[in-house]
């Protein structure tokens, strides 16, 4: 009985797993939200891609081009909430319920019509879906003590859309505090006015933003459906991890980095679900499996009541841009 | 003839006209301002002042009209091309992003490459050199939301001296600014001017005007009245040209006949969350038919006393109204118990505290008094009807335009807000009257009829306690004058005893002891 069972290798490392895809569209909500744009339809975005992804991976063999038309698939909703948000002034929360009960409806439908297996895809195998990439040197240092298992075990044979979420938060940093794009980006989440008077684009920096959001969700919905140890889509495969993701986001204060450690946080207790008998050999005691499944939730809710510390999401976030006299 | 005559005007507009739907804000304006110089254009709110130098700025396209920049024919569809022709603007309400510093501020929208560190280098080094040509030192690494408003401007000017803007159009700038803060504006536009820029100044204050300008335009209903010198004319006539009819800029009042004490308040303290004292101690005490003026700083305590006597702050001390004392915390220290012993406030900021913008004129009216009998219906309801016509009788005798009581608070113009708030205060008959800021952002002629109603009502035998930065107002009005300074009285003068000067060093924290 020892409380670091729990965090043994084969725990954290599917623990990075079960992050990815909740990285990615935190990330995907930060761009948005730190333009100004609101957007609770993340988990519509993430499950029309996951669909579309597995069912063009499953049609033509090709995982690669099954990601891309899972990304073209939510680029399509972002543009919905973009024109109906930022063209016409809409409320954000309406348009972002609206995309997502046609993604719940939508992808069940189409693969229902599809594929006739009660709304999922077909199994994929092969290259249908991304496997495991061992990094350099992983089978050498494998019998190494202490860097072995670490490298091998945890950072090692991961699915190539992993490494590229974990790349995504230096590079999200990065493009926000370091470029010129960012510092327009940030501002015209914060003060669209200030943007608007130098003479630059608010519609053209939210469309961007929001551009970028879908792309991040298409990633997430890819990794989801077609990496493994997933094998196609699942009717609702996403549950509610768009809504995670914006919880994380709130935690994380609207900063990449803290976004990372957020998922991961997320991630774990999602990976220690999944183990209930490493948590009876740890506690001495078994505890019961719902009650780990909801774990991820409970914290959601506990953040979502401002246990996180106080949180001030930016300043314009919500409100469409009207000039003003 | 080798006079400012052949020197082309830094700025001409011709026959510009805009109209929103069926409002002309603007109609056939033509104007020329002439380079090295401060251009002053005064008019009442809505007058289309702020629409005509946002088409200059590229924010509206006009409907018709021309506009040349140094003689030439140029034309502004948006923002970057007017900054692209030297025009700069800083606009009554900043456009600042306020969880950047002031070196990001600046650099927004003029970054010389997609990379940032660069620029901002840059801007460090050309911030340096602008602070030591017009004296305008900032902190560049420090948060706009960390520093004061005056400062905030400053950063608004900077970022147009940065796009390399020769022509600078501020609108209302003093409206946000202490006095101090204003002085040092304007002597940094002198400073500007020294130095060739251009300045168009937009306001609707008089003393701005005579004090800072060259020339001066006056606007009415969206057409230019006249432009005059300003060493050719007087505030007199420019009141007049802005409303259209002759206006009394001094206050006609009978000496004051004093009754008896109302409010006395004695050793009154106050903290904030911090626990910063804002009051200390203070001692004052209005009797009945008489205006107490305290004057001061904005920021020196005086916004707590109103809050304390309004009910919506706790304090420690004694405060009695009418002989009997009144509850400092607890239950019966909120507005509503104010209201009850005969306490009425017209706060400072009557867009936050005096009304509630996104509600009806009638609703406004009757909110505060709505558990009224002669609101009710059946004993149980509310009769939206009484409260209706209630508002439509204060609406006439307060002269709200429009006079419509179904239209919503942010609807109204600045002056008949407060005529809303005005209204609903003093019909309740109070035996004591707190006025904060009563004619701030509020039209010249609006500002008449206010100061009229305060006179009356004192007239009554009724106490008023006014609180204004603007000595003028305060000197125009008050019986008594109290200063107050961080958070204390520094002491009471009498209105024909004092002068603008006593009372500043006073505002300063300066006694004669000390001087």
């Amino acid at each position: 009985m020892s409380i670091f069972l729990l965090f043994q290798i084969e725990v954290l490392d599917s623990a990075l797993r079960l992050a990815t895809p909740l990285l990615l569209a935190c990330l995907a909500g930060l761009f948005s939200e730190r333009a100004g744009i609101f957007d609770i339809g993340l988990e519509g975005k993430i499950l029309m891609s996951a669909f579309v992804s597995a069912a063009i991976a499953s049609v033509t063999g090709d995982v690669w081009l099954g990601m891309l038309a899972g990304i073209c698939a939510s680029l399509v909703l972002s543009l919905i909430h973009g024109v109906a948000s930022i063209t016409f002034r809409g409320d954000q929360l309406i348009s972002g319920v609206a995309i997502n009960f046609l993604a719940a409806g939508l992808s069940v439908v189409i693969a229902q019509s599809w594929f006739r297996e009660g709304g999922r895809t077909p199994q994929l195998s092969g290259d249908a879906r991304f496997s495991g990439i061992d990094l350099p040197f992983a089978n050498t240092l494998a019998d190494t003590p202490l860097i072995g298992p670490v490298y091998h075990g945890l950072i090692s044979g991961h699915t190539i859309l992993v490494y590229v979420a974990l790349l995504t938060v230096p590079l999200s940093w990065w493009i926000l505090f370091r470029t010129r794009f960012g510092l327009r980006l940030r501002a015209v989440g914060e003060n669209p006015a200030s943007v608007d008077t130098a003479g630059i684009s608010v519609v053209g920096l939210r469309f961007a933003a929001v551009m970028i959001c879908g792309i991040l969700c298409g990633l997430a919905g890819a990794q989801m459906a077609t990496a493994e140890p997933a094998a196609g889509f699942v009717k609702d495969m996403t549950a509610g991890r768009g809504f995670i993701a914006l919880a994380a986001l709130i935690f994380a204060k609207w900063r990449p980095w803290h976004a990372l450690y957020a998922c991961l946080l997320f991630g774990y207790l999602q990976a220690i679900a999944l183990r209930p008998d490493l948590i009876e050999a740890a506690l001495g005691f078994s505890v019961q499996t719902q009650l780990l499944d909801v774990l991820p939730y409970i914290l959601t809710v506990v953040i979502l009541a401002g246990f996180g510390g106080k949180a001030i999401p930016p300043r314009a976030g919500g409100e469409p841009y009207v000039k003003e006299r | 003839m080798t006079t400012a005559a052949d020197v082309a005007p830094a700025i001409e507009l011709r026959g510009i006209s805009k109209a929103f739907g069926a409002v002309q804000a603007n109609k056939d304006i033509s104007i020329r301002v002439m380079p090295g110089t401060i251009h002053g254009i005064i008019g009442e709110n809505g007058a289309g002042k702020s629409t005509l130098m946002s088409i200059l700025y590229g924010f509206y396209k006009a409907d018709a009209g021309e506009i040349f920049i140094s003689g030439r024919k140029t034309s502004i569809p948006d923002s970057q091309a007017a900054i692209a022709a030297g025009i700069g603007m800083v606009f009554q309400h900043f456009k600042l992003v306020e969880n950047f510093t002031v070196l990001e501020n600046i650099i927004l929208g003029a970054e010389d490459s997609g990379l940032l560190s660069p620029s901002l280098r840059r801007a460090r080094r050309e911030l340096a050199a602008l602070a030591d040509e017009y004296g305008l030192q900032v902190e560049p690494d420090a948060l706009i939301e960390d520093i004061g408003v005056g400062m905030q401007q400053r950063v608004e000017i900077l970022k147009a001296l940065y796009r390399k803007a020769d022509i600078l159009i501020l609108d209302e700038p003093t409206g946000v600014l202490t006095p101090a803060e204003a002085d040092q504006l304007f002597r940094i536009l002198e400073r500007l001017k020294a130095e060739g820029k251009t300045i168009i100044l937009i306001t609707h204050k008089l003393r701005e005007i005579m004090g800072a300008t060259d020339t001066v335009s006056v606007m009415r209903r969206g057409e230019m009245t006249a432009t005059v010198k300003t060493s050719n004319t007087s505030p007199a006539e420019l009141a007049e040209l802005m409303v259209g009819r002759k206006v009394l800029l001094q206050v006609e009042k009978q000496p004051r006949k004093p009754g008896a004490r109302i409010l006395d308040i004695s050793n009154l303290t106050v903290h904030d969350e911090k626990n910063v004292p804002r009051l200390k101690g203070i001692n004052l005490h209005v009797n009945a038919g008489e205006i107490l003026g305290i004057a001061g700083v904005a920021g020196n305590g005086q916004s707590e006393l109103l809050e304390v006597l309004g009910g919506y702050a706790q304090a420690s001390g004694q405060i009695t109204m009418n002989g009997q004392s009144l509850d400092l915390t607890g239950a019966k220290s909120d507005g509503q118990s104010r209201r009850t012993r005969g306490i009425a406030h017209v706060p400072e900021d009557r867009q936050r505290e005096g009304l509630i913008m996104d509600y009806q004129a009638w609703e406004n009216i009757a909110f505060g008094y709505h558990r009224d009998h002669a609101y009710r219906k059946a004993g149980l309801f509310m009769d939206h009807g009484a409260m209706r016509r209630d508002t439509t009788e204060k609406m006439a005798r307060f002269d709200v335009r429009p006079p419509d009581p179904r239209l919503a608070a942010k609807s109204f113009s600045g002056g008949n807000q407060q005529k809303i708030v005005l209204a609903r205060e003093i019909e309740r008959n109070p035996d004591l009257l707190l006025i904060g800021q009563p004619t701030r952002g509020v039209d010249i002629g609006a500002i008449e009829f206010i100061h009229q109603q305060i006179i009356a009502l004192r007239d009554q035998g009724k106490a008023i306690l006014l609180v204004s930065v603007e000595l003028e107002e305060i000197l125009a009005l008050s019986d008594r004058i109290a200063v107050m300074f961080d958070g204390q009285i520094m002491g009471e003068r009498l209105p024909e005893n004092t002068d603008e000067k006593e009372l500043g060093l006073l505002m300063a924290g300066i006694t004669e002891e000390a001087a």
